[in-house]
């Protein structure tokens, strides 16, 4: 079956903050109720916290490392989910259950299977 | 028959045989792209062959024979590629019954208007996919390069596979959804070839009345389709009287209705009764724009139509959709009830600054018509002469 990573962008906030407990509430609801498809994901900190890191030169240059995330946007990329779905149309069902998706936006990318 | 006629025939067999000779090998192959190559390469061989060896007692069947031959070889060629063994995938079975041939067309259908495509992407799968036009016709008649068409087609193959778009016709719940998509797809290529503005492209307007027609045959009952397939005829009828001889457009309160198809606008009227029979509680947006159109059609002159229907429908219309157009035209249908100067010249203002440069003038002409005083008159022919001074430089 292919497998999705389903991509959050929201509000670009530290979830760990206890005025974030609803939304965390929600993110644990959806979490049972889709786990039969769920492989993986990860919430991530505010983008305040990223470093972005790149290399001058090419390989062995220089290593440049910026504070900050690589694209600034209004909503930020803060997290994602591994599905595994039987088509596009699972994935879209699954990903509109994310909480994101209802006030920000869930991108939905197909994952390369490399038949290892 | 010329010679012309026949091959033009001979393609529309092909097209035709092929669509669903493609819908049931794709759902075989699992697999539309190479169920699309393998079909196509059929049909270069069937209008090859058929002209010199005449034209096969069962063409489906040898279309059929000819696709499933081609996609075992790309399949192997492709394992051998990988070092793999081929997959006996494709098991010669007997022809499918008309309900599975039914349901692979609409599953077809589906996924080249699946949401998840854009919708110009979706436009080109319709032609290519099935109306069954090669790539380079497909961009003549969107008015794209070639190459670039090609690259959109092939981005749209990949995200079909890549991201498991589906093979199937959606639910029951998604159904009325993905339904409306899939016409508005079919809608945009019929008004994109009739050109309300620029130059008419018959052909994009009858690939898109076929297709139209094939989803009439799929969904027999479904009142949305019967509307559409209604309004497409009421408008096609007038194909004839829309232009002069040097292309230049003839607007409707102008046109010779002696020139308009009958046959079409009776078909159409048909079908609008029968939307209207099914849909006793919730209007079709489609069934009653197609009633609009009927009014029109049945009206002997522009001056005896009958306004009081128009306006009605419209309001009929508004309370299912409700547009700025909707509203625009409800008040042209209005003002003919009545006949009014400067509701003509204002609703020519709003017109000329939205660009439907052919209505403005209409309008300026329907407020030029009606006795008022010199500047009124003066200031409304300078209106007008700056219209139409801007469509020639622009």
């Amino acid at each position: 079956m292919p497998q999705y990573a389903a991509i959050i962008y929201s509000k670009d906030v530290d979830w760990t903050l206890p005025e974030y407990t609803t939304d965390m509430k929600e993110y644990n609801e959806f979490g049972q109720a889709a786990a039969a498809v769920i492989r993986g994901g990860a919430a991530l900190y505010q983008t305040s916290t990223a470093t972005t890191v790149r290399v001058q030169g090419g390989k062995g240059g220089d290593v440049i490392a910026t504070d900050g995330p690589y694209a600034e946007t209004k909503e930020a990329l803060t997290g994602f989910y591994l599905l595994e779905c039987a088509d596009l149309d699972e994935a879209i069902r699954v990903a509109a259950q994310i909480p994101a998706a209802w006030d920000g936006a869930v991108e939905v990318r197909p994952v390369i299977d490399f038949g290892g | 028959m010329t010679e012309a006629e026949a091959r033009a025939a001979l393609v529309r067999l092909v097209r035709d045989e092929g669509r669903r000779v493609l819908a049931t090998l794709a759902r075989v192959l699992g697999d539309l792209p190479l169920a699309e190559d393998a079909v196509q390469d059929a049909a270069v061989r069937a209008l090859e062959s058929w002209p010199r060896d005449g034209v096969p007692v069962e063409p489906r069947a040898w279309l059929t024979l000819t696709a499933r031959r081609r996609a075992i070889d790309i399949l192997r060629r492709e394992a051998a590629r990988a070092g793999k063994e081929a997959e006996s995938v494709i098991e010669p079975d007997d022809p499918p019954p008309p309900e599975t041939v039914r349901d692979d067309l609409l599953r077809l259908v589906f996924t080249c208007c699946h949401p998840a495509l854009a919708v110009e992407t979706q436009v080109a799968l319709a032609l290519r996919t099935l109306c069954g036009l090669s790539v380079a016709e497909v961009g003549a008649a969107l008015l794209v390069p070639e190459a670039t068409m090609a690259k959109r087609l092939t981005r749209a193959r990949q995200k079909i596979t890549k991201a498991a778009i589906p093979y199937t016709v959606p639910a029951d719940h998604e159904l009325p959804d993905r339904l409306r998509g899939v016409l508005a797809v079919v809608y945009l290529l019929f008004t994109t070839g009739y050109a309300p503005t620029g130059a008419p492209r018959p052909d994009l307007v009858d690939e898109a009345v076929r297709l139209t027609r094939l989803l009439r045959e799929l969904m027999p009952g479904e009142p949305s389709v019967l509307g559409l397939l209604a309004l497409e005829l009421l408008q096609d009828s007038r194909r004839a009287a829309r232009h002069r001889a040097d292309g230049t457009p003839v607007l409707l309160a102008d046109q010779d209705r002696g020139r308009w198809r009958r046959d079409l606008v009776e078909e159409g009227v048909l079908l609008v009764g029968e939307g209207l029979r099914r849909t006793p509680d919730v209007p079709d947006p489609y069934v009653v724009q197609a009633a609009i159109a009927a009014c029109h059609a049945l009206a002997p002159t522009w001056a005896d139509t009958d306004w009081a229907a128009v306006v009605s429908w419209y309001d009929v219309l508004l309370t299912v959709a409700d547009t700025p157009v909707a509203r625009l035209n409800r008040a042209v249908a209005v003002g003919e009830l009545s006949g009014y100067p400067l509701w003509h010249a204002s609703r020519a203002e709003l017109l000329a600054r939205l660009n439907r440069v052919d209505e403005a003038d209409t309008a300026y002409r329907a407020a030029l018509a009606i006795p008022q005083d010199d500047a009124q008159l003066t200031h409304l022919r300078r209106r007008r002469a700056r219209l139409r001074d801007r469509t020639r430089t622009g």
